[in-house]
C-alpha cells in the first residue's frame, strides 16, 4: 500500500467503505439542559452498533431553547439501522423508555422525511384513552397524561433512506496515550458536523472487527492485523512502532457529512502530528465489495 | 397579481348568493360573462352586472369594494385563492371552504366559516351565532383550517367543531365551544354562560372567566405542560396572541362530564 506523509503523519492510500442506511431524528426538550442530556444519554446509550444493538444512535447536536419547538433546552438525536421496520421497533422502544420516562421531556420530529414514522401515534396507547390528539398548524401532537404533567410527544417523525453508516477513520500511534490523545481531538472536531453521530463510547471504539471468525456462528471477531501483540504472528498491518490503534466510527445523514466528518477529523489528527497523536492514519474497508460508499483518505485530505 | 374587483353600486335590494363569485369558479370566466352570473335569491334574479361594476380579470384574488349584510355565501366552498370585502356581509361566509383566505373587514352573521375544512377565514369585526359551526342537518362544524374573529363571536362559537383552530379576540356569547367534537377554540375577552357545554373533546382556552362555568367541568388544578409554549407560539404566528397566554398558573378543567369528558377549558393565569 503506498502512503503518503502529511506533517509526518502517514495517510494510507485507501478508503473507508460504508453501507447505506435508514435513520431518523427526533428533537428531545426537558425544563432543563441537564435533563434533557440525560434523556437523550439514556436513549442512546447501548447503540455502538446495529450488529449488537439493533441501532445505532447518538447526539447529533444540542440545542438552545432559540432552536426547539417548545422554547425549552433540548438535543437533536439520530438513529440508524438497517431496514425501515428495525428503525421503527429501535424508536419506539427507545423513547418510550428513555424519553417519555425522563422527567419533564417531550419528543418532537427532528426530520422532514420521505415517510413518516411512528412516535406519539404508537406511545399515545400508553395513555390508557386520556391521551389527547391535537393539531396545531399542519404538525399533528399527542398528549399523554404522566405523574409529572403531560408527556407531549409528535405523532410521527420522518424517515431518510440516504443515511450512511460505517464510515471511518484509523489511527495508528507510538502508545496508547498517543492514540488516545489523537480519537480524542478527532472525536471532539468531528461530532461538531451537524447530521453526523459517532455511536462508540466517547466516539472512539477500540476493538475494531474483520469478518468471519474461526468460531462457528461468529460473524465477526477481532481485526488481528491491528491488534499489536499478534504481530509476528498473524499478517498484521502494523509497523514495529505502532503499539495502539484507535478507530472512529462514523454515521451521517448523507453520505456529504460523513465525508465532511471524515476531512475533519484528518485534519485535526494531521495538525496534532506523530509527536502527540497519530504515527499513521489509515480506514477499513471489505476490498470495496460490500458497501456502496467509498471514502478515499486522499480525497479528504486538508 | 392579477384578480377581480367587484365594486358595489349600492345597498342590493334583496339578498345575494355570492359562492359563484370564488377564484376556482371564475378561473378562465371573462368579465362579460361573470356580469351575466345570478347572484339574486328572489324572481328579480339579480346578476353581478346589475349589482358590481367589475374590472381587473379572473386570477387568484377577488376584491369587494363594500359590503352589506345581504352578501351571503361570500367565498363559500372556495379552495384556493384569496378574496377580500371592504364591508359586511351576511350569512355563511366561508361555508365549507377548504383552502385559500378570506379576510372581511366588517362583521359577519351567522354560520361564518360554517363546516370549513382548510384555510383561513378572518373577520375584522364581529360575527353572528354559531361561527364555525354545522348547518342544521349537519353532524360537524368546522373540520380544519382557522377561523379568527377579531370582534365578538355570537352564541354557539365552535358548535360541533371536530378540528382546527377558532379565535374569538372580543369575547363571545352563551354556550361556546357546545357539542364540540374536537379542535381548539380561543376566546379572549368575557364569554358568555357555560362554555364548553357538552363538549366531548377539544380545548377551550379562556382569558378570564366566563359568565358562568357549566358544573359538569371539574377542576384538575394548576397546569403546567409542554404544549403550552406551541400553542401560544402557533397563536402568536397566527396573528391571533400579541404575547404568550398559557403562562405558569393556567387552570385546567376537565369535563364535559355530562358527556364523554375527555375536553378541556384552560382558563389563563390572572383570568
Amino acid at each position: 500500500m503506498q502512503s503518503m506523509t502529511v506533517n509526518g503523519v502517514l495517510i494510507d492510500d485507501t478508503f473507508a467503505e460504508a453501507f447505506g442506511m435508514r435513520a431518523t431524528a427526533i428533537i428531545v426538550t426537558a425544563p432543563t439542559r441537564k435533563w434533557a442530556l440525560e434523556a437523550a444519554r439514556s436513549m442512546t446509550g447501548f447503540a455502538t452498533s446495529v450488529i449488537g444493538c439493533g441501532c445505532e444512535a447518538g447526539i447529533d447536536v444540542e440545542l438552545s431553547p432559540s432552536e426547539t419547538p417548545d422554547g425549552r433546552p433540548g438535543c437533536r438525536i439520530l438513529i440508524f439501522a438497517v431496514s425501515t421496520d428495525e428503525l421503527q421497533k429501535q424508536l419506539l422502544k427507545r423513547v418510550g423508555q428513555c424519553i417519555l420516562t425522563s422527567p419533564g421531556s417531550a419528543c418532537f420530529a427532528g426530520l422532514e422525511g420521505i415517510e413518516p414514522l411512528k412516535l406519539g401515534s404508537a406511545l399515545r396507547y400508553f395513555g390508557d384513552g386520556w391521551q389527547i390528539s391535537k393539531k396545531i398548524g399542519d404538525r399533528h401532537y399527542w398528549r399523554i397524561p404522566v405523574m409529572d404533567g403531560e408527556f407531549v410527544c409528535e405523532a410521527t417523525t420522518g424517515l431518510t433512506k440516504s443515511a450512511v453508516g460505517g464510515g471511518n477513520l484509523l489511527f495508528l500511534a507510538r502508545s496508547h496515550e498517543q492514540a488516545l490523545a489523537v480519537a480524542e481531538a478527532a472525536a471532539e472536531t468531528m461530532s461538531k458536523i451537524e447530521g453526523v453521530i459517532l455511536p462508540f463510547p466517547g466516539g472512539v471504539v477500540r476493538s475494531g472487527s474483520k469478518v468471519g471468525s474461526k468460531y462457528k456462528g461468529m460473524t465477526a471477531s477481532t481485526n488481528d492485523a491491528y491488534a499489536p501483540t499478534l504481530r509476528g504472528q498473524v499478517e498484521s498491518a502494523l509497523d514495529a512502532d505502532v503499539n495502539a490503534v484507535l478507530e472512529i466510527v462514523i454515521d451521517g445523514e448523507t453520505s456529504e457529512v460523513v465525508a465532511a466528518a471524515m476531512a475533519a477529523g484528518l485534519r485535526t489528527a494531521i495538525e496534532l502530528g506523530p509527536e502527540r497523536g497519530a504515527l499513521r492514519i489509515s480506514a477499513g474497508n471489505y476490498g470495496g465489495k460490500l458497501g456502496k460508499f467509498q471514502y478515499h483518505l486522499k480525497d479528504l485530505l486538508p | 397579481m392579477s384578480g377581480l374587483t367587484f365594486t358595489l353600486l349600492s345597498e342590493p335590494p334583496e339578498r345575494l348568493d355570492l359562492s359563484p363569485l370564488t377564484p376556482q369558479k371564475l378561473a378562465g370566466t371573462r368579465r362579460r360573462e361573470i356580469e351575466k352570473i345570478r347572484l339574486g335569491l328572489s324572481k328579480r334574479g339579480l346578476a353581478v352586472g346589475d349589482l358590481f361594476r367589475v374590472s381587473g380579470d379572473a386570477g387568484e384574488t377577488i376584491v369587494f369594494e363594500g359590503g352589506s349584510s345581504r352578501f351571503d355565501g361570500v367565498g363559500a366552498g372556495m379552495s384556493g385563492g384569496e378574496i377580500r370585502v371592504g364591508g359586511d356581509v351576511g350569512t355563511q361566509a366561508g361555508c365549507k371552504m377548504a383552502g385559500g383566505t378570506i379576510l372581511i373587514e366588517g362583521s359577519a352573521g351567522p354560520y361564518a366559516g360554517s363546516g370549513m375544512s382548510g384555510g383561513r377565514l378572518e373577520i375584522r369585526g364581529s360575527a353572528g351565532d354559531f361561527a364555525g359551526g354545522p348547518l342544521a342537518g349537519e353532524m360537524a362544524g368546522m373540520s380544519g383550517g382557522i377561523l379568527i374573529i377579531r370582534g365578538r363571536a355570537g352564541h354557539r362559537a365552535g358548535d360541533r367543531m371536530r378540528r382546527g383552530l377558532l379565535a374569538v379576540l372580543d369575547g363571545c356569547g352563551d354556550y361556546a365551544g357546545s357539542r364540540m367534537i374536537a379542535g381548539t377554540l380561543v376566546v379572549l375577552g368575557r364569554a358568555g354562560h357555560m362554555p364548553g357545554y357538552l363538549l366531548r373533546r377539544g380545548t377551550l382556552l379562556l382569558d378570564q372567566l366566563p359568565q358562568s362555568l357549566s358544573p359538569s367541568f371539574v377542576e384538575s388544578g394548576e397546569w403546567d405542560s409542554a404544549f403550552a409554549p406551541l400553542i401560544n407560539r402557533h397563536l402568536i404566528s397566527e396573528g391571533i396572541l400579541e404575547a404568550p397566554l398559557l403562562q405558569k398558573g393556567t387552570t385546567r378543567f376537565c369535563g364535559d362530564n355530562a358527556v364523554l369528558g375527555k375536553g378541556e377549558i384552560l382558563l389563563a393565569a390572572g383570568g
